[in-house]
């Protein structure tokens, strides 16, 4: 049984995940939270199948406004910026579901084995997880950064995973302690099963809710550490990404040329996909809780 | 207490020394080789590039055994030695990071406790108050969500170049000295409005999201129920739930201080502001190695002392760390 342990007068199983889609569909922080994240994810997806120029070719005037031609105008160099913002929107998504996903495993690993096992493991991996925490990640990255001569977007979200998982295996293994002294949990361990089956069988299930939410925010922060990187021009060297536009628009001085349209657009985006993520984690919250459903 | 402090001052001299390992290993163990760098720089004949290298190699003590550089390094550091810089030689690393130091902490300090308390009190106003609720935590979220140096350069165009009221860039007028004139004060100030509204916007939506979550589940706990149940006012339910929120929010400080100094740097970046930040990004665009490494270090240093003071702070506010009750989840 999966959503039970929450509410105990849960109905079944089935009826159980028709309640939670009543409530996603009439809660609007998740409708809108997943509406504008969608419409970012497809112009991720089909929007360089709709871009009509090269993202790096010179083959447009410079400094032209928008345009029917060129929707988003062009940089100073005769790029077009549509064809930019979409090709940087894809490696956006690429370094956060890879970077998410990365720091997701290491602190679902940390988390539920410190929080399951206790004792001597707690210690060390807890120990572990404090010090990566209190090191400032940033300057991290950008001491390897600047010494990565070639940089590649998996390189990137790859660092970024790896910097980004202290937060969320502290929650986790909080989350674990606590599960770890249920009945169930004693059952499972009677019958002899195995400490990977209990924690992926009977503990993550559990706090299913809750390891979705933790991934919502791991996402959007290594969307967030990734433009920030690119736009000190410590990003991928071989594609382009949001925050690399931000960096050739502010290296050329786009703000005192009046070319809004050059930086105005990457960064209303990482606000845009950023933002509805951390609403449509308020959203998901409010599902799953239903202490937090009556405001 | 004493258990608790010391346990904090383990961990975090062990992150000291992780991080030391990390500066000490980069450079050494990643692909590329400053040196190279440092000799295809001046780009002369093969053979005078392979006898500079040698030499480099030699007068940077790379030709050593790793233990032995290992412990060079510590050394060095030690004895407040973080080499000399290459983009400016031969000034050392530690009279730049000197000079570049008031200028980030003049941002960093102001921002990050204005922030904290403004968010704290935002906030905690709006739980459980529907109008300010709504127009709180939309904008909260959208400004957490904001890239620190996207605000930056947004600020930057209305304000200073569309409406003209704020310089774009640098710490003070260029031509101005630098003196303790009221003329060039009047300059600092001026053109550390923009920097740090940016650092201040970005990081008032986290604590006021934090901080109004944090209200409504202290409202809902038995003794905020058993207080309104005996009739006490509003504002005293309310001002207990405050304090007892104060506490997970002082944690949060200390987690993070690492990414509002990551975003303290790229402000600078954005205005030419004259902090570390600004001194980064000419280390990285130089190939200066030494001067990366040297920030690093510094605000590794920094960090960890900022997280020792809110240790104490901890220890102060809250009695459960002094008589030895377990206060905090660390």
């Amino acid at each position: 049984m999966t959503s039970t342990s929450s509410s105990p007068a849960a109905p079944a199983a089935k009826s159980g995940r028709n309640e939670i889609l009543y409530f996603a569909f009439r809660n609007t922080k998740l409708v809108i939270g997943a509406v504008v994240f969608l419409i970012f994810l497809l112009g991720a997806i089909f929007g360089p199948m709709l871009a009509t120029h090269e993202p790096l070719t010179f083959d447009a005037p410079p400094g032209l406004p928008p345009s029917a031609d060129y929707w988003f105008g062009t940089t100073l160099f005769g790029q077009d910026v549509f064809s930019q913002f979409v090709h940087g929107l894809r490696s956006s998504f690429i370094v956060g579901a890879l970077g998410g996903i990365t720091a997701a495993v290491i602190g679902m690993l940390v988390g539920f084995f410190a929080g399951y096992r206790g004792g001597i493991v707690d210690e060390v991996l807890n120990m572990l997880t404090n010090v990566v925490l209190v090191i400032p990640t940033f300057a991290v990255l950008l001491v390897v950064a600047a010494y990565l001569s070639v940089r590649g977007l998996g390189t990137e979200a790859m660092f970024i995973g790896l910097t980004s998982w202290p937060w969320a295996a502290r929650a986790i293994r909080a989350q674990t302690f606590s599960l770890t002294s249920r009945d169930f949990v004693g059952m499972a361990r009677l019958n002899g099963e195995s400490t990977f089956r209990i924690i992926f069988g009977e503990i993550a299930p559990n706090m299913s809710s809750y390891l979705v939410m933790t991934f919502i925010l791991l996402f959007g922060g290594a969307i967030l550490t990734a433009a920030t990187l690119d736009f000190i021009g410590l990003g991928p060297t071989d594609s382009i990404s949001l925050g690399l536009m931000m960096n050739f628009s502010v290296m050329n001085a786009a703000l005192q040329l009046g070319m809004w349209w050059w930086f105005v657009p990457p960064g209303l985006a990482i606000t845009a996909i950023v933002g509805s993520l951390y609403v449509m984690n308020v959203g998901l919250d409010e599902v799953f809780n239903p202490k937090l459903r009556a405001l | 207490m004493l258990r608790y402090l010391a346990r904090k001052l383990f961990i975090y001299l062990l992150t000291f020394i992780v991080a030391v390992t990390i500066d000490w290993a980069i450079p050494r163990f990643m692909p590329g080789n400053p040196v190279d760098a440092l000799v295809s720089r001046i780009a002369l004949m093969p053979d005078a590039n392979a006898a500079l290298t040698s030499y480099f190699m030699a007068a940077f003590n790379l030709d050593q055994p790793l233990w032995q550089q290992y412990l060079n390094f510590w050394w060095a550091l030690l004895n407040g030695d973080l080499g000399r810089s290459i983009m400016l030689f031969p000034t050392p690393v530690t009279t730049l990071i000197g000079r570049a130091l008031p200028y980030t902490l003049g941002l960093l300090l102001p921002s990050i406790l204005l922030s904290w308390y403004v968010g704290n009190v935002v906030g905690a106003l709006a739980a459980r108050r529907k109008l300010l609720d709504n127009t709180v935590l939309p904008l909260g979220y959208l400004l957490t969500a904001t890239p620190y140096m996207w605000l930056g350069i947004l600020l930057a165009w209305v304000l200073g170049s569309s409406l003209g009221w704020f310089p774009l860039a640098f710490g003070y007028d260029q031509s101005l000295k630098a003196e303790w004139t009221w003329k060039f004060i009047s300059s600092l100030l001026y053109h550390w409005i923009l920097p740090f509204a940016s650092l201040f916007l970005v990081a008032l939506g986290g604590w006021a999201i934090g901080m109004r979550n944090m209200i409504i589940y202290e409202l809902e706990s038995d003794y905020a129920n058993y207080l309104m149940a005996l009739g006490a006012p509003q504002r005293l339910v309310r001002k207990y739930a405050f304090r007892n929120a104060m506490l997970p929010q002082i944690t949060g400080l200390a987690l993070q201080l690492g990414a509002v100094v990551g975003g303290a740097l790229v402000t600078e970046i954005v205005f030419s502001y004259p902090g570390l930040g600004w001194l980064v990004l000419s280390g990285i665009q130089n190939q200066d190695y030494f001067v990366i490494q040297g920030v690093f270090l510094f605000i590794i240093v920094g960090v960890l002392l900022a997280n020792l003071i809110v240790d104490v702070v901890y220890v102060i506010v809250d009695p459960r760390t002094r008589v030895g009750l377990q206060g905090d989840a660390a």
